[in-house]
Formats: structure tokens, C-alpha cells, sequence
């Protein structure tokens, strides 16, 4: 139900509307919830709005913290 | 997928399993809850159960809107569809397949010549309306926090346009005080049939109120908090920071889902939500019983778009089917092979309990991915002859 995918905003339109692609496929969502996306943003899309901008920086960081786990203790250092 | 596939990598998710190996403490056992249908979809569909130490278990929690829907809320939908030729009731796909009383759902109500549409968006609701003057388009919400926003957004567009024949059954519900309810239960509490050492906490409804919300009682219950995205890898991290939460006996809110959650949520999307919506006294849930303050009604100045007043909707609570356990798979104190009916009357094709329904339901995430983990594994050691056949 909380189903929400990343998508990247590809054209803004006219009342709080933008485009997405997401794998291939556009679809028109709504902006209405968050301020200042622009287009390259990603945005959190659920049931046809835009919940939140994804923070590109944020994600690099947290998958490189998670790729440090892998390096066991001994063998990072 | 960007920000999807590369969170799902099995290289990196095998470094996180040996990670977690190696720092929880096998001197102990480690019990975390899994607050959302989200992440019980992720970990019984990636397998992540299996990639964890025996000494670390995962309980599934209330988290799945479907699931915590009463049956007295969706007799009230189907009613006023069977009722009345004029309406057109449309929701979630979720909801249409989730057991009513009479053996009914909206699916069946439908069956039985009411007018009942599947959307995919509160707005798509909204357009209908718009499209079909003659006809009342009543849009049956449900939802968590992540789900509520688009409709208060539809309800203030339908008043903003005078739009006097769409309608909404509001049945938005909150996510700390279903958390709060499960500390507080006699399980957890004096009959300690439910040992928690920390939850994680949701992905999506966090984007909306922010990590904050979790802090008192992450601070009253000494329960930590890790807020974590919905794909494995995501999961698994906070696993990890769960047992190093506890390894070192903090009890704090963290949040792995850096990339889409502050903690201070979505400050548009909240003001939103509270120009529309209000606090109920209280609202039933399944399973988890009446909750005060747990849910949102459509404040009294958007009363022309409330189709419970409009129509004149009245709540009669019906207890659970008797055999069924969704009650108690929904509070963590059963899984869903405990319950008698659990793939035998009971399946994603034929649900008698709501857990059934969607796929974030604890029952249908472990039917569809995990069922024959509870057989034991046959054997066929020596393959079979055709002398050995025939003999």
C-alpha cells in the first residue's frame, strides 16, 4: 500500500503536473507535495504524487556505508 | 532502476549478512519488529530472514493498511454501493479483495451489480466525478500517513471546484500510536509473549512526518528506532543498526533512509493534511482493537465532501471470522503458520483474513515466499528405478 518508486521528473507541466520516466515508461504525477523539484530530480512517487525529492548525495553515501560491511574489519584496515 | 536495483544487490547484501554475523552477540537473542507491510513484503520476498544469524529474528508488525482495516468499515462501503445506483465507489486495488461480512467484498458487491472502480489515484477519482455529473463518485480512502496527503489534496480541489458529487469515507490511520499500542499491549508488557528489542521503522510515511515522531517513545519505551528504506539492502543495514543499537544499549532514533527522510518530514504535505483533516476520538482496528487518537475524519468545513455525513454512514463493529488470526498476527504475538486456516481455506486467491489480501500482509508475503520453508526438506537420495517401480 506504501509503494512508492523512485522516478526521474523528465518535463514539468502546467498546474503542480510533471512528467516521470521511470524504466522506460512516462507518466504525469503530481508536484502538489513537494517544492522545487526540477527536471533530472528524482522524486519518491506514490498513487500519482511526488511524496519527496530523492537525495542523490544521501544515497551514494548510504550504499557506500552499506559496501563497507562487506570489508571485514581485519581486512579493511 | 536507479535508486532501486543497485539497492538490491546480492554481493553487497551477502558483505551486509556476514557483518551482521559478526556483530551480534551469540550470547543473546536478538527480537526486532518490522513496523511495515513494505519491509515484511522485502524480507520475505528477498529471502533476508535467511541471510540473518539464528539468534536474530524478525516479527512482523501492523503496518499494512489492508490488514488493519476493520470489516465494519468496508460493510459500510459496500452498503452505500449495494444501496445506492447512483454511486460510484472507487478505491485502491488493495481494498477491493478484502472479506466483508455475508461472505462479501467490494469485489463481490460488485459481482452483485454495484458500481465498484478500481483507481489508481485519489485523482483519478476526482477526474470520474468531474466526468460524470449525474452520478455520486465516493472514494473510498484508506491509508497510512503516505496515502493520506492526495486525499486531503482531492478533498480541498472538489471544494476549491464546488465539485458537489465526489465524496470521500476517510479511514486514514496513524503509525505511532499502532507502534505505541503494541508496547503497550498486555504481550508485551506483563505477559511477555511479545519480546521487542527495537523496531524498524517506516520508509515512505517518514518521508511525510519525518523521524521525529518516533523519538518519545524510542526515549519512554528505551526501544531504538532505525527508519529504513523498502528494498533488502536497506533492511538489512538497519538490521545492523539495530544490533549495534543494542550491543551498546542505546535506545535512539536512527534513520538509514537518509535519501528520502529529515527529520522533520514534509512540512507542505503536513499542512495539507491538517487544513483538511482532523483527529478522530478513536477508530477501530483489526487487531489491534479501538486506539484513541489513531485516525483522521474530514474536519467539519469539508462536511458537503464527507460521505459519511452526506450519506448518513453509520459504523457497526463485526468481530473476525472465529479460526482466524490475523488479530494476533497483527500484534506480533503469532506468525502466520500458526493459524489453522494459513494455506489450507485461507490462500491469496480465497482470503478469509485481511493478512491475505494485500501482498505486504504478513499471511500472503509468507505464502507467496516463504511457505514450504515449514516443511521439512524430503530426500529423494537414491533416484527411482523402473525395476524398483515395478517391483
Amino acid at each position: 500500500m506504501c509503494l512508492a518508486i523512485p522516478a526521474r521528473i523528465v518535463e514539468l507541466l502546467d498546474g503542480d503536473q510533471c512528467r516521470v520516466e521511470l524504466g522506460g515508461v512516462r507518466k504525469e504525477i503530481s508536484l502538489a507535495l513537494v517544492d522545487g523539484a526540477a527536471v533530472g530530480d528524482y522524486v519518491i512517487v506514490h498513487v500519482g504524487y511526488a511524496l519527496t525529492k530523492l537525495d542523490a548525495e544521501e544515497a551514494a553515501q548510504t550504499l557506500a556505508l552499506i559496501a563497507e560491511a562487506g570489508i571485514a574489519p581485519e581486512a579493511g584496515r | 532502476m536507479k535508486y532501486v536495483d543497485e539497492f538490491r544487490d546480492g554481493t553487497l547484501a551477502a558483505g551486509l549478512a556476514r557483518a551482521i554475523a559478526r556483530e551480534a552477540d551469540r550470547g543473546r537473542d536478538y527480537a526486532f519488529m518490522e513496523f511495515c507491510g513494505g519491509h515484511t513484503h522485502a524480507i520475505s520476498r528477498y529471502g533476508v530472514s535467511d541471510l540473518l544469524p539464528a539468534n536474530v529474528r524478525m516479527i512482523h508488525g501492523p503496518g499494512c493498511p489492508v490488514c488493519v482495516l476493520p470489516i465494519g468499515r468496508v460493510d459500510m462501503a459496500i452498503r452505500l454501493a449495494l444501496a445506492r445506483p447512483e454511486v460510484i465507489l472507487c478505491t485502491y486495488g488493495d481494498c477491493l479483495r478484502v472479506p466483508a461480512s455475508d461472505g462479501l467484498s467490494l469485489l463481490k458487491a460488485k459481482a452483485r451489480g454495484a458500481d465498484v472502480r478500481m483507481v489508481y489515484s485519489a485523482a483519478d477519482a476526482l477526474a470520474l466525478a468531474a466526468r460524470e455529473p449525474a452520478r455520486e463518485v465516493v472514494f473510498f480512502a484508506i491509508g497510512f500517513e503516505t496515502t493520506t496527503p492526495p486525499t486531503a489534496l482531492v478533498l480541498r480541489e472538489a471544494a476549491a471546484r464546488g465539485l458537489a458529487n465526489f465524496s470521500v469515507i476517510c479511514n486514514h490511520v496513524l503509525t505511532p500510536p499502532a507502534i505505541t499500542a503494541i508496547l503497550d499491549s498486555p504481550a508485551a508488557g506483563e505477559l511477555g509473549t511479545l519480546h521487542l528489542d527495537g523496531f524498524i521503522g517506516p520508509a515512505h510515511v517518514s518521508t511525510l512526518i519525518g523521524s521525529r515522531p518516533y523519538e518519545a517513545f524510542a526515549a519512554r519505551y528505551r526501544k531504538p528506532v532505525v527508519i529504513a528504506g523498502f528494498e533488502p539492502l536497506d533492511v538489512m543495514q538497519a538490521i545492523r543498526m539495530l544490533v549495534r543499537q543494542v550491543n551498546t544499549g542505546r535506545a535512539e532514533v536512527e534513520n538509514e533512509f537518509t535519501r528520502a527522510v529529515v527529520r522533520d518530514g514534509n512540512p507542505k504535505a503536513q499542512a495539507i493534511v491538517s487544513e483538511v483533516l482532523e483527529l478522530r476520538d478513536e477508530f477501530e482496528w483489526r487487531g489491534l482493537g479501538v486506539l484513541a487518537r489513531s485516525a483522521l475524519r474530514i474536519r467539519p468545513a469539508f462536511a458537503p465532501w464527507d460521505a459519511e455525513a452526506k450519506f448518513g454512514l453509520d459504523y457497526r463493529p463485526v468481530p473476525d471470522h472465529r479460526a482466524c488470526e490475523c488479530g494476533a498476527i497483527l500484534r506480533g504475538v503469532k506468525k502466520p503458520a500458526d493459524c489453522k486456516l494459513f494455506g489450507t481455506v485461507c490462500t491469496p486467491e480465497t482470503p478469509m483474513g485481511s493478512c491475505m489480501v494485500s501482498s505486504e500482509g504478513a499471511c500472503a508475503a509468507h505464502y507467496n515466499y516463504g511457505r514450504f520453508r515449514d516443511l521439512p526438506a524430503v530426500a529423494a537420495d537414491k533416484p527411482v528405478t523402473q525395476a524398483q517401480e515395478s517391483a
